[in-house]
């Protein structure tokens, strides 16, 4: 099934002959109602004149995520107040989040494209669909929600935590699609088997997963442990949320919405346009969103372009599983973590030296689990366990309120973290082997 | 009146101890009593030697994190509610005690008890009031 076949099948000249004047009109929607795109684009010496073609977008700068925390929180929007109908926000790196905003008609396009996205994956009016992303300023949990509705699916917005009533849930209400990260997925089934249920017997049949990247090894995994199809779905908040692109069921690279988004691959060092086949950072630029219209946003995740004919009719570009970034970025359950984010805290802490070691691994049956080493400051040492015990739990806190997750916390003696006179080695990820 | 007790962070991880208690003895300093209180992550090893001042720089060349704190030792009777009366003293005048380790010397027919007090003076005075001998450092170094 196809839920726009009209869009999602169109031959790929007529995709570019719809493009252009889509293009041509956001930049010209930026420039005139955007005064950090005039500046720039001025800067640059470039004018919404020059886009005669698709390719002249390569004219026009790049927009990082620098760009869209100088502008907190409304700077960036195209479209007044009174026109916004919805906020969202993801993390930021130094704890002041990336605002978001849309109009009715951005709502009406993202539920559209996550409809497209559910019939991808094989779900219809006739299938359960529970989602379990927290619902709030995260774009993973209203974005699903209303997207799956519109695909005609019922919709039991479980939200996170609880897994043993989300279990119940699924039990009761005959739930067949399961709406979370993979790794949420995993520990499910964990619980499930704790509970004594076989999860292969519970009555899932599809899973639609995002939020974080995740390999083959562990899509794999779920679907043994789950027995279901899992999918992948592509998206993040700057450039709407979840519904960038998704997996069918032939699962040969996720389908990007292309009339929606303008997609290039960039070598990240040069920033140069590389053709379709080559490995490199994604970049978007929006075709149809009024409130928050982003060009050339360079997201940092690495994929490839495949132009291919894929099996289930789509015609549009397809990219490769996100499985790798540009920068030092981990997701912990989900959520953004940058390690300045837990060296600006440290920073403030005088007990402690700003030296650390963040150690990630998936303990708690498959569940993130997050574990900062933090130096101790040796002149700081009052010999007592107290005072050590409330430095623990001051970082603990700190940290829990900038990222939005807990990690724990682990005091190790001065100068026992590796020091090395290059980039410094700040990051073990243990779950990359999963 | 005082005593001054060394405490050193030790992390969990194997020799560490090992290695503080090497790097005293290589420069000829005894240790006359010790504690450990850890976690999982970490312990606190807390040493009362013969000098003291001679440990701390020790084993900061060392690296070890080291603080230097003061406790009071007591002459605490070596029978039953020995220790019961002591602590009632202090209980009486509010003196709250963080921590404390016993240990036997080789000259003395009672048991020493290290306190970390709160309140060292209040904790002292009242003590003296009751007749229990608080050992002055020098005494303790030479144990």
């Amino acid at each position: 099934m196809v839920w726009d076949a009209a869009k999602e099948m169109m031959d790929k000249e007529e995709l570019r002959r719809e493009q252009l004047p889509l293009l041509q009109q956001t930049i010209r929607n930026v420039y005139e109602n955007v005064p950090f795109y005039r500046e720039l684009f001025d800067r640059e010496g470039v004018h919404p004149d020059d886009l005669q073609t698709l390719e002249d977008v390569q004219k026009f700068p790049f927009t990082t995520k620098d760009a869209l925390r100088d502008n907190y929180p409304y700077g960036l929007f195209a479209r007044p107040m009174k026109d916004i109908v919805r906020l969202h926000a993801s993390s930021g790196t130094t704890g002041k989040p990336i605002v978001v905003g849309y109009t009715q008609n951005d709502i009406d396009m993202w539920s559209n494209l996550i409809a497209r996205l559910a019939t991808m994956a094989g779900v219809s009016q006739d299938d359960v669909a529970q989602i379990c992303f927290s619902y709030g300023l995260f774009t993973g949990g209203f974005g699903l929600h209303y997207g799956l509705e519109k695909a005609g699916a019922t919709v039991v917005p479980a939200s996170v935590g609880n897994t043993e009533k989300q279990i119940m849930l699924i039990q009761d209400f005959d739930v067949n699609v399961l709406v979370c990260t993979p790794t949420y997925a995993l520990y499910l089934s964990e619980v499930a088997n704790d509970m004594g249920l076989d999860p292969r017997k519970l009555s899932l049949r599809v899973g639609m997963f995002g939020g974080e990247p995740w390999t083959e090894n562990m899509r794999t995994q779920i679907e043994e442990r789950l027995g279901i199809v899992a999918t992948d779905n592509y998206g993040l908040s700057e450039i709407v949320g979840p519904g960038v692109a998704g997996e069918c069921q032939s699962r040969a690279g996720l389908h990007i919405n292309e009339d929606h988004f303008l997609v290039e691959v960039i070598d990240p060092e040069t920033g140069e346009v590389l053709p379709d086949g080559e490995e490199g950072e994604l970049v978007f630029t929006s075709l149809t969103k009024e409130a928050f219209p982003i060009i050339r946003y360079r997201t940092k995740d690495i994929s490839v372009l495949n132009r291919d004919a894929c099996s289930c009719g789509r015609t549009g570009a397809r990219m490769r599983k996100v499985t790798g970034r540009t920068d030092d970025m981990l997701i912990i359950g989900g959520v953004n973590v940058f390690p300045s984010q837990i060296e600006s805290v440290l920073m403030e802490i005088p007990e402690v030296a700003p030296h650390y070691l963040i150690v990630v691994d998936k303990k708690k049956a498959f569940l993130d689990d997050l574990e900062v080493h933090v130096e101790l400051n040796r002149e700081k040492f009052t010999g007592s366990f107290r005072d050590l015990e409330a430095v623990e739990k001051k970082i603990s806190r700190k940290l829990a309120n900038v990222l939005t997750v807990s990690p724990r916390v682990k005091l190790v003696e001065p100068k026992s973290l590796e020091r090395s006179t290059g980039k410094a080695k700040r990051v073990i990820d243990k779950r990359k082997t999963v | 009146m005082k005593v001054k007790q060394i405490s050193v962070f030790l992390e969990n991880k194997s020799g560490r101890l090992a290695e503080v208690t090497r790097a005293l003895g290589d420069n000829d300093i005894n240790i006359r009593a010790l504690s450990i209180a850890d976690t999982t992550d970490f312990g606190i090893l807390r040493l009362i030697v013969n000098k003291p001042e001679e440990a701390n720089q020790v084993l900061r060349d060392e690296g070890f994190m080291v603080s230097e704190t003061e406790v009071i030792a007591v002459d605490v009777p070596d029978r039953p509610g020995g220790l019961a009366d002591v602590l009632d003293t202090l209980g009486k005048v509010n003196v709250n005690i963080e921590y404390l380790y016993a240990f036997i010397g080789q000259t003395s027919q009672d048991a020493l008890v290290v306190f970390r007090v709160e309140d060292c003076d209040a904790a002292m005075k009242a003590l003296k009031e009751k007749n229990i001998r608080v050992l002055d450092g020098s005494e303790v170094y030479a144990l």
